[in-house]
């Protein structure tokens, strides 16, 4: 039996040369942008130049860490990302010695709030959707546990419907973005809230009442689109792509008087909307066969162009001038400045 | 009446009260079952058809070989969309505006322009004729063909909009349009595009995997067994040892990818992604569950077996490598067969080693990037494709047939072992 245990160990070890080359590219991060990602990688393999790369779904945070850990074949070429690179994210990357991260915006996402179509889109703005979710509201100056029950207790001009909404689960984040876009957007309307100092504004702000108004549906949004279906008075909380895929069942609440569509969400005035990023270690272009060829199929008109393929998957385009000017600075390789 | 005879009825009345409890809790748990795998086969049945499409192309030869030199490389590299575009355009003349062109070309599949390719460059002979050539259709035309999407709702901003209703109807009407086995489904690889998007990846990916699982814990884990319960001294090492395994049974199976992540990643320097890695990582999370089964079942084995071989002079050793393992046997391998089924469902502890992927290529080695049966699950069910429900529904189909033959493998193994006293 030691003997299997030796023979597993040098396995091990003759098996860790095998990892030295690599001709594949390795992207991790965000599962928001994965869908995205992944269908670039696959018309990237099938053109036959380059092998497919391995495209894992791994969520922003855990994904940049593993970008960060360091340079060299055993580590990814390429983060997704649903939000900006942090500071303190940036710092630890260049303790490895990755100083030269070139960012990548491919696009943009909006978080719809969604309803089956069997009853008229609500209309909403981001302080209303605070009073409906938040735990504690300002009622006369005073911060109370949330007396709302249905949308009319809010404003008398939405139906008399309890409020009843399904969302991500603190993990996802989907949630994350939620909270700061819709959340985070409404409660700085309030005086109320706008006295409250650091720590206790941001309670304020982003914890969600537990009361059973919201209810958390789980990471999978077919899950939310499925119970919409079954029960038509709730509201889901999820991915403009996923509503793009279900607009025969599902229609989105008004934010500010602007449905969420491609051209809203891409000229800024749907307000709950986030830009998606990719991120591409330098140091490992050139060495890594095939980098700067995705990235360019990745930039191209034919993907995240007005009409390109990604656009059918969900991703909202950038305007056709920003989207010229990140592609050639993404193809110029121009790493982030700190 | 006696209060005998009334003690004798209510003990009778337990009794029947008390089996009628086991029927219903069968009964109900019968339903549950069914109800369940009848709502996943009602879903997964449909993947294995896909609607496709009879296109009249054009095999242009000025578009797909302009140089006249049939190179191999040259007719590989060309563009058959636009071929398969055309003969969409020539079906349909009437779609003359911009959007109307996209919307026509939607009808078809990216595949068809590589069946295209497959089926030329077997037979270049092909070039600069006309070919009727039965296309995939894309996922939205299979959606509608099979009744998933609803062609009432359609009409206000669906999926498909009336043109396309419309030019599907005209194909069907002269027979153009038919459903056949989806053979793709189990050949090919992962696809962001539903009707292309296949499990052969992923059940290489898991046989991989569990093929390492086996080779690595099987051995590890009967030894570990026999040699604890056999052979060692009781004492408070022992103690230890067993109050560990039994702890370890109980161990989150993430816990086991984190390790693995440091381990076999971080200090072997291990590939990511690879079934290796995987293998290894469900082994440790396979073992103590194996040990303490196969201990079970070499406890279970007679005192008098060991003591009949010892008294005829077998040494130890022999009695136990020829007489009560053989006996054992059965249970061991049940305990393993469990052990094993449970990690063919993990994906946790493969989501920090880098399985959790989205991998084209069809693994072919135990070191080439790969993903499982679960986490093919795991990624389908959480896309947003409507296409993609009913290939969620059939790669679970696909994993309880792995998970049935495994099981099946037992119990064939137990007859063949089986020895009764």
């Amino acid at each position: 039996m030691i003997k299997s245990l030796f023979l597993a160990a040098a396995a091990a070890v003759a098996m860790s040369g095998a990892a030295e080359a690599r001709d594949q590219i390795r992207i991790v991060g965000s599962s928001t942008v994965f869908p995205f990602t992944s269908a670039v990688a696959e018309q990237f393999g099938s053109a036959g130049k380059f092998n497919t790369p391995v495209v894992e779904s791994t969520g922003t945070g855990g994904g940049i860490k593993l970008f960060c850990a360091g340079i060299g074949p055993d580590h990814p070429d390429i983060v997704n990302a649903s939000r900006e690179i942090k500071d303190s994210e940036v710092k630890s990357c260049a303790e490895a010695g990755i100083t030269e991260i070139t960012e990548v915006k491919i696009g943009y996402d909006g978080i719809v709030l969604a309803t089956s179509k069997e009853h008229p889109p609500l209309s909403l703005n981001q302080e209303k959707i605070w009073l409906a979710l938040a735990k504690e509201v300002p009622v006369n100056g005073q911060l109370v546990a949330n007396p709302y029950r249905t949308w009319a207790d809010i404003d008398p001009s939405l139906p008399a419907d309890k409020i009843e909404v399904l969302g991500p689960p603190p993990t996802s984040g989907t949630r994350d973005a939620f909270v700061e876009l819709a959340l985070d957007k409404g409660c700085a309307k309030f005086p109320e809230i706008e006295a409250l100092e650091g720590d206790a504004k941001k309670a304020a702000c982003q914890t969600i009442r537990e009361d059973g108004a919201f209810i958390e549906a789980g990471e999978n949004d077919n899950l939310i689109v499925n119970k919409l279906a079954a029960n038509p008075r709730a509201v889901g909380v999820f991915g403009f792509g996923f509503l793009d895929q279900n607009t025969d069942k599902l229609h989105a609440a008004l934010v500010g008087d602007v449905a969420p569509t491609f051209e809203t969400i891409s000229d800024g005035s749907y307000p709950v909307s986030r830009s998606l990023y990719i991120y591409v270690k330098n140091a490992h272009v050139g060495v890594i066969p095939g980098i700067k060829e995705f990235v360019a199929e990745y930039m191209s008109d034919r993907a995240s162009g007005e009409e390109g393929y990604l656009i059918d998957k969900g991703l909202i385009p950038l305007p056709a001038a920003e989207h010229e000017t990140v592609g050639v600075a993404a193809m110029a390789l121009q790493p982030l400045t700190n | 009446m006696s209060a005998a005879a009334n003690r004798l009825r209510r003990r009778h009345g337990a009794e029947w009260r008390f089996r009628a409890c086991g029927a219903i809790a069968i009964a109900i748990a019968i339903a549950i079952l069914a109800a369940l795998l009848g709502g996943i086969l009602w879903q997964g049945v449909g993947a294995l058809w896909r609607t496709e499409i009879l296109l009249d192309i054009d095999i242009d030869a000025g578009t797909i070989d302009p140089a006249g030199t049939r190179d191999p490389a040259a007719l590989a590299g060309a563009d058959y969309g636009v071929l398969v575009k055309n003969a969409l355009r020539a079906r349909f003349p009437e779609a003359t505006e911009r959007k109307q062109k996209r919307d026509l070309a939607a009808l078809a599949s990216n595949e068809a322009a590589y069946a295209l390719r497959d089926r030329v460059m077997t037979e270049p002979g092909l070039i600069g004729t006309r070919l009727k050539l039965w296309v995939p259709a894309s996922s939205d035309v299979d959606m509608l063909w099979k009744g998933v999407l609803d062609r009432d709702t359609l009409v206000d901003g669906g999926r498909l909009d009336a043109d396309q209703v419309a030019w599907i109807d005209a194909l069907a009407a002269d027979g153009s349009v038919a459903t056949s086995f989806n053979a793709a489904f189990f050949t090919g690889g992962d696809s962001r595009e539903p009707e292309q998007a296949g499990i052969a990846g992923a059940l290489v990916g898991t046989i991989l995997t569990m093929a390492v699982t086996l080779v690595l814990s099987f051995p590890l884990g009967v030894a570990a067994a026999v040699y604890l319960e056999e052979f060692a001294p009781k004492n408070r090492w022992t103690d230890l040892i067993e109050v560990n395994i039994n702890n370890l049974a109980a161990v989150p199976s993430i816990v086991f990818g984190l390790l693995g992540l440091a381990v076999f990643l971080g200090f072997f320097g291990l590939p990511r992604s690879a079934p290796l890695v995987g293998g290894l990582v469900l082994s440790l999370m396979t073992l103590p569950t194996l040990i303490i089964a196969a201990r079970a079942a070499l406890a279970a084995v007679p005192p008098s077996i060991r003591d009949g071989a010892l008294a005829v002079g077998a040494s130890p050793l022999q009695s136990v490598f020829h007489h009560v393992l053989p006996l054992a046997m059965p249970g061991i391998l049940t305990g393993s067969i469990i052990g094993m089924a449970r990690a063919a469902g993990e994906t946790a502890p493969l989501l920090m080693i880098g399985m959790v992927a989205f991998i084209v290529d069809i693994p072919g080695g135990i070191t080439d990037p790969s993903s499982v049966l679960p986490v093919q699950v795991y990624l389908w069910a959480d896309a947003p494709e409507r296409g993609f429900a009913e290939k969620t529904a059939a790669a679970i189909l696909v994993l309880l047939v792995f998970l049935a033959v495994m099981n099946l493998a037992a119990v064939v193994l137990r007859r063949r072992f089986e020895r009764r006293w």
